[in-house]
Parts: structure tokens; sequence; C-alpha cells
């Protein structure tokens, strides 16, 4: 069956594995371009709503720059705010893999972190620090992986739309925290808003040296690293991928598809209990409905512009820290409300939605383009 | 019914049309005469240009030279609409009715001129009076979805008719009918060709079809034109070769005579139930033997996809026992590859490929969790994949730019042939496949054939689920006959013949 080859194999494998770096480029060029694309083009159509109210786009993107990247300060104010986005995108976009839309991050962060200040309130100044943070950590782990799991199970063995019931077990997460927070475990001492009792602050997460974000940050790029090499370099991704791609073709060659629904609906819970423990354990010290504060929601979008890779998870989170960063001195300056940065994401995830159907659409990234014929 | 009130057919001419995509010439000075009520065939290989033609014709494309003539007189064509208005309609190889809508709901809402208020009384007894000067029927009042592949495809030629369309182009029409039906839809094409009643343009590539009921054929081959001639004067031999010039076509693996093998697959009281809940198989009970092919018959949609569905674990059974070598199967990954169970699904492309993943990563989906792919059980190697699938693809001859594209990017054969070299290439204990060669040129189907047969004369267990009988006849040892979800008849192949397995697949034959 074999046939010859007549053309001189050393030229033609040369000439093809050139090719095909060439494709492989403009493949990986045509996943970035079109975001970008996507970005401007949400720039370019909240300019015309500044325009609208009087109001200059190019101060309001420099003021972006100033308040998200300009000064130590505001870096270390948007990657403060980074790494939750970071866990909260890879919650979207380890289930997107499996084809599964789960934009319930919002509930397990807040679940995650509930149920670790819950643990540590008999735990504060009388028990060793490492044995509570351990304890915290699996209790908020814990939690996400069964909230999302929740979904998870849900879709693969009654067939729920995960989409719808991740987002109604969201609101379930934060009432069920606002609950025990106004009630039972709600920290006399504090005169302020109803919260669980405060860690002590030298029990809490420790800055990074040199820079002044916490550990979290590190443990952020530490989870996109290793999920995204999860789903690339192991089994259990690639069959992940099998799954996502066409669960029929999964079936036949044996997969167990629900388990693993079931588990990457875990792994993305665990992401999202994994943010709520470090808004807890290194920001807030304790449980309050700070904790709901959209990040579960923006994590959404980071993980759509990021095309659900956990690698470009990274630089998009920190993208969007800067721009939540910079909403304080917007307001100021500008004398804009907080909430027109929320307009400029809400405008962002419609484009992005739009762009998806130009993917394979230009000849520059897809040089093999051609009408299919019968 | 009287000749002078019916629609008269109407005649078609494309002269020298060319089509352009990209780099890539799709109709290289293509002409094709068929005149008014002459039953012309259209044969060509996958990618001969075929559709791209027909679609010039209808509208889909601008051709980028070329002209239709429509009884004569050059009529430009610049979407389906217009084709519609000069009387030319087609016939998908996908049904395109609606199917929770009924036949008679069907035909109505095709009209181009809706209405703003439909009166059924009316309607109906306007359906009923079309039926009647029709020479065959469809059921009207039951939702499509609940009619078999031959009752659509009748309803979408009688749409066509009753929208007054009198040249009718047909896609691939048989590839979703029996035989029978088959048979029963040209045959009653061909009269009303003879009445000059229509006209009827037919893509395919099955001669035994072109011999028996078209006139003119005209072949095309890689975009071009390839030949044409009256149907009785033109051999089979010169159509095959018009058709796939001096491409080599593998021989047809001769059959191994065995003798008492043993049992290798056992199915035992097996029920399963369809996605609504309703029983879709009741009792199955068949062994297949090693070195044994099984042939299942039936018109499509008695039970046949939920067995194999069951049997490559994608369907729960309810009631009964697999064995396999007499050791309890069941169809997940380890007992799969424990008792060397493989698969040929149908439609490939949907049903055993990630159409966006690559063609290495596709021809892995057996061997990704076994060394050399993976090792410690959870890691896994690109480098020893992609040298894996460039061995398959040199030993299956897939053709594709690279193994690194989209299997999406690949044609309907080279897909089922990345699949037959994945699921083929180990040692296989049972083999079940379900309606290998649909839609495939000729040379993929010979090659698929003789790959099935090998496995077989190797002593596999070949479970073949076709609606296909030709290709039930000349692969199977023994044949069943599946009707209602249950298997009503099964019997050696040289004890039975067509005849007998067509009235058990009607639901009769006693």
């Amino acid at each position: 069956m074999n046939q010859p080859v007549t053309v001189p194999a050393g030229m033609t494998a040369s000439n093809r594995a050139g090719g095909e770096r060439l494709a492989r480029f403009r493949r990986g060029a045509e996943a970035v371009a079109i975001p970008l694309l996507a970005l401007l083009i949400s720039a370019g159509l909240f300019s015309i709503f500044l325009l609208i109210l009087g109001k200059s786009p190019v101060q309001f993107y420099s003021l972006i720059w100033l308040g998200g990247f300009g000064t130590p300060f505001s870096w270390s104010n948007t990657l403060l705010r980074a790494a939750p986005l970071m866990f909260a995108a890879l919650a979207v976009a380890i289930p997107a893999r499996l084809g599964l839309t789960m934009i319930g991050g919002e509930g397990a962060l807040v679940l995650g972190g509930f149920a670790a200040a819950a643990v540590a309130v008999p735990m504060i100044g009388t028990t060793n620090p490492l044995v509570m943070h351990a304890l915290m950590l699996m209790v908020a782990m814990a939690a996400g992986a069964f909230w999302i799991g929740l979904a998870g199970g849900l879709r693969y063995y009654r067939g729920v739309n995960e989409t719808i019931s991740t987002l109604l077990l969201s609101y379930i997460a934060i009432a069920i925290m606002n609950f025990f927070v106004e009630g039972a475990l709600r920290d006399p001492a504090d005169p302020n808003k109803p919260s669980t009792k405060t860690m002590l602050p030298e029990t809490m997460i420790g800055k990074i040296p040199g820079i002044d974000v916490h550990w979290g940050l590190a443990a952020a790029v530490l989870t996109c690293l290793l999920l995204y090499v999860l789903m690339q370099r192991t089994t259990y991704g690639f069959a992940c991928r099998i799954a996502g791609g066409n669960p029929r073709a999964a079936l036949a060659q044996g997969l167990p598809v629900g388990k693993l629904i079931v588990s990457a609906a875990m792994i993305a819970g665990i992401c999202a209990g994994l943010a709520g423990y470090f808004e807890v354990a290194a920001v807030h010290g304790k449980a309050n409905a700070s904790l709901a504060a959209g990040y579960g929601f923006t994590g959404i979008l980071v993980a759509f512009l990021a095309r659900h890779n956990p690698l470009a998870i990274i630089p998009v989170a920190i993208l969007f820290g800067g721009i939540a960063a910079a909403g304080g001195i917007i307001q100021r300056r500008m004398g804009l409300p907080d909430a027109s940065v929320l307009l400029l994401q809400g405008l962002t995830v419609l484009v992005l939605l739009a762009s998806e159907t130009l993917y394979g659409r230009f000849r520059l990234f897809n040089p093999t383009i051609r009408t299919e014929r019968t | 019914m009287s000749a002078t009130s019916a629609p008269r057919a109407i005649g078609l001419e494309a002269i020298g049309m060319r089509k352009v995509f990209g780099s890539l010439v799709a109709l290289d000075d293509v002409s094709l005469k068929v005149p008014a009520g002459s039953f012309h065939a259209l044969l060509g290989e996958n990618g001969a240009g075929k559709s791209t033609l027909v679609k010039c014709i209808m509208g889909f494309y601008q051709p980028d030279a070329g002209q239709v003539l429509v009884d004569g007189r050059e009529r430009a064509i610049r979407n389906p609409k217009e084709a519609a208005e000069a009387g030319i309609g087609m016939v998908y190889q996908h049904f395109t009715l609606v199917p929770s809508l009924t036949g008679a709901e069907n035909l109505v809402i095709s009209r181009p001129q809706g209405k703003m208020i439909i009166r059924w009384a009316e309607e109906n007894a306007a359906l009923a009076a079309f039926l009647d000067r029709m020479p065959f029927r469809a059921p009207l009042d039951r939702p499509v979805a609940l009619l078999s592949a031959g009752e659509k495809q009748k309803l979408e030629i009688l749409k066509q008719l009753y929208l007054d369309q009198r040249f009718i182009i047909l896609d691939e029409p048989t590839s979703v009918l029996t035989p029978g039906e088959a048979d029963e839809v040209l045959g009653l094409l061909r009269d009303m060709t003879r009445r000059g009643e229509v006209t009827v343009l037919m893509i395919t590539h099955k001669f035994r079809e072109v011999t028996a009921f078209a006139d003119d054929l005209t072949v095309l081959r890689k975009g071009a034109f390839a030949g044409n001639g009256v149907v009785k004067n033109t051999s089979v031999e010169s159509m095959s070769s018009m058709m796939i010039g001096d491409t080599p076509i593998r021989e047809r693996a001769d059959r191994v005579a065995h003798q008492n093998k043993p049992v290798v697959l056992d199915i035992a009281g097996v029920f399963a139930d369809a996605d609504d809940g309703r029983p879709a198989i009741e009792a199955i009970n068949l062994k297949i033997r090693a070195g044994e092919i099984v042939g299942i018959a039936g018109v499509s949609g008695n039970g046949q996809s939920a067995l194999v569905e069951v049997l490559s674990g994608q369907r729960p059974m309810r009631l009964g026992q697999l064995a396999i070598h007499g050791e309890d199967y069941l169809p997940n990954r380890a007992s799969m590859a424990r008792l060397k169970v493989f698969g040929l699904p149908e439609e490939p492309l949907k049903n055993a490929t990630v159409p966006r993943m690559s063609v290495a990563e596709n021809m892995a989906f057996r061997s990704f969790d076994r060394p050399p792919i993976a090792s410690l059980k959870w890691w896994l190697s690109p480098a020893p994949m992609r040298k894996q699938a460039e061995e398959l693809i040199a030993k299956y001859r897939v053709k594709t730019p690279s193994p690194d594209a989209p299997i999406a990017a690949l044609s309907g054969g080279n897909v089922q042939r990345s699949v037959l070299a994945r699921e083929l290439s180990g040692d296989v204990d049972v083999l079940i496949v379900a309606n290998p060669c649909f839609g495939l040129d000729f040379a993929s189907v010979a090659e698929i054939r003789a790959q099935i047969m090998d496995q077989r004369n190797r002593g596999a267990a070949v479970l073949l689920v076709s609606e296909d009988l030709d290709e039930i006849l000349s692969l199977s040892d023994r044949v069943a006959v599946m009707s209602g979800g249950q298997i009503t008849y099964v019997e050696e192949i040289g004890k039975t013949d067509r005849a007998t397995i067509g009235a058990h697949m009607a639901g009769g034959g006693h």
C-alpha cells in the first residue's frame, strides 16, 4: 500500500516542516489578532459614548493607563485585582474545554471564601496559623468543587442547562453567605457591615517580597501554568478535548464522559474557591458582602478574551485588573460614575461574542481557505 | 389526466461553465445538455465538481464564465429564487423538510408567496387533488419526523412537483433509501419523464441506477468534462474509466473459508430505549463467530442505529448481556482495549472525530492513553503521536496537507480513511460497522470494503449494519433483518436472496 515517494525526501520534508511552522504561526496570530481587534472596536464604541457625554476619550484612556499601569502603586492595585480574576477566568475556561459554558465563578468564589472564613472563626488566635490555613484552603476548595461540580452532575445526569444552573447557583451561594454572616456567624464586635470574625493581621497571607501584592498572585499564575499543562500535555486533558469536541465520538472511544464533565466542573470550582480563599485570607481577613465584588463575572470576560487558554488568561487578567484599578481615578478626575468601567466591559463582551464569527475568514491567517465542493 | 393540462417538462443546457474558488478551479469549461423529458445522470467522484456545477445552475454560485439555457433561451439565474421561477427545483441529499410539521404543512409553507391566512380546508382539498394527479404519494397528515427516509424522499420530490418545478435535480437521492424504495422512486420519476411531465438530472455514483433509469449521462472528473453518452450504448467499464481515470482501484479481498470458528460476540436479550423513552430495540439475540461478517439489513430507523450505539457505548442498555470470548463486555475504554473492540460508525466526521482537532490527534483517540504516546499513565507526548500519524497517513494513503491540519479540512473519503487507520491498524477481534461507505466515492468504497473483508479473514467478528443491501450481500456471511426494533430473520448468505430479505425488511415475509 505504500506508494514510492518520487520527490527527494529531504527536500519535501524540510519544506513541509517550514510550511507547517508558518501555518501554526498564522493560526496563533489569528487567535491574538481577532481578540485585539475586538478590544479596539469596543474601545472605539465606548469613545462614542464618552463623546456623547461630552468627555474626552483621550483623557479616559490615558487615565486607565495611569490608574492601571502608570506607577508602581497602580501596578500593585492592578495585580491585586488580577489574581482573583485569573482564578475566576480558569473557572470558566476549564469547563469550556468540555464544551460547557459555566458562569458560576462568582458564587463558588463567595462560597469558598465564606467556607474558609467560617472554618477559621473558632481557630482565630488559638490554633497554629499553618493548621488554620491548611484547613481554610481545603474547605474553600471543597466548597467550590462541590458547588460547580453539582452543576456538572446536573448537566450530565439530568440534562440541566449548565449556564442557567451555574448562574442560579451563584445567587444561592451569595444568599447562603449573607444568611450566616448576618445571622449565626456575625461578629458582634464588628460595628461596621455584617462580617464574620476578623483574622489576626499577623496570621494573614503575606506579600510577595519586592512587590506590594499578596502570594495569591503567585498561586494564580502557577495554577494557570499547571492547568495549561493539564489540558495540553496529559491524557486527562486530551480526553477532555475529545469529550468537549464531540461527546458521541468520546463515548464510542469508551471515554467516561460523565466523569470528565463532573471532574472538569470540580476543577473549575476549586479555582473559584481558591480565589475566595485568597480574598479572605490575604485581603479582607473575614467574609462579608464585599466578597461578591464581581470578580466571578469579570472572569467570564477574561476567559472568553483569552479564548479559554489558561496561559493567555494571565495577561488578559492583568489588563482587566488594570481597567478595574483605574475605576477610582476615573471617577475622581472625570466625574464619571464607577459603573462606566462596567459599561466598557459589557461592550467588550458583546463585541467579543460577535467577533467569534470572524475565525477562519481571513486569508492572511488561513492560507488554505477554499470553498468545499463535492 | 390529460397531458396538455399538466405543466410540461423543460430542457436545460449549460455551456462552458467555469467556477474558480481562490486558487482552485472547481469547474473548468464544463458543458451539459439535458433535453426536455429526459432522465440525465451526472456522474463523478467526490470533488469532481458535480455539486459545484449544479449549484451554479441553481444560482447558489455565480459562474465565472458560461451560460445557462432554459428551453433553448439564455437565462441569467442569480439566486435560487430565480431558479425556482425558471422551473428548476432541487432535491438535496440531506432532507430540507421541517421535521416537526406534517407533510401537508411542509408543502404549503414551501410556496414562495406565503399567505397571511391559510385556509386548511381549501389547502387540503387542493393537496388531495394534486396527489390524485401524481403517480406516487406520501403521507401528508403525519409530522415529517415520523416518516421513513423513503417517504421523506418522496415528499421532497412531491414538493418540487407541487411547486411546479419541471426540471428536477436530484443530489444522490438514493443514499438514504432501501433498494426497493430507490427503485420505486426512480422508476416513478422515469415514468414521468417518459410522459414528458418532468426532466430529471440526477447526481450519482451508483452505476446500477444509471443503467437502470437514465437515458443519457455526463461524467465529470477533477472539475472538467470527462465524457458523455447515451446510457444504453455505454458500458459500465467505460463509465467507470471516465469517472476515475487511471486511479488504481484496490482489488476486492477474497473471502477466506472458515469453519467452526468459536463465537466471539454474543448479544443476549438486549433491550434499549430511544431518546424519548420508547423502546428502540427489544430482545436482540445474535452470536457472531470469529471470521464472520453478519450483515444487518433493514429500513433505516428500525433499531439498527440503537443496536450499534449500545455496542459502542453511546446508548445505555436497559436489559440484556453482552459477552466477548465468553467474558462479560461493558462498552468502556478498558474493556474495549482488552477485548479489542473497534468500530467504524456512519458519517465519521460527525460520529468518530473531533472536527477541530488535528488529523494526528484524531488518529490517536485509541492510543493516546497507552505507551508510547502516554508515559506514567498521565503524561502525553506529541512526538510519538505525530510519528504514529505520519505512519498511518502513509499506510492508508490519507490525503492531508499535514498531520496538524484540522480533520474537518479533509474530504469525506479521507476522513473515513483516517478513522479506518485509527480503528483497524491494530489487532481487531470485534468490529462494529455502520454504513461505512455512505456518501463516499467509488475508489474509497472499494478500499473500505476490502479492509472490512481483510479484518474478517484475519478472524475478526464483524457486525455490519448497512442501508445498502448490495453492500450486505457482497460482504456478509450471514444476513439478519431488523424490523420494528427486533431481529426478524437470520439466514446464511447462500440460502437467501434479495427478494426474501426485502420482504422481511418491509415487515412481512412469512
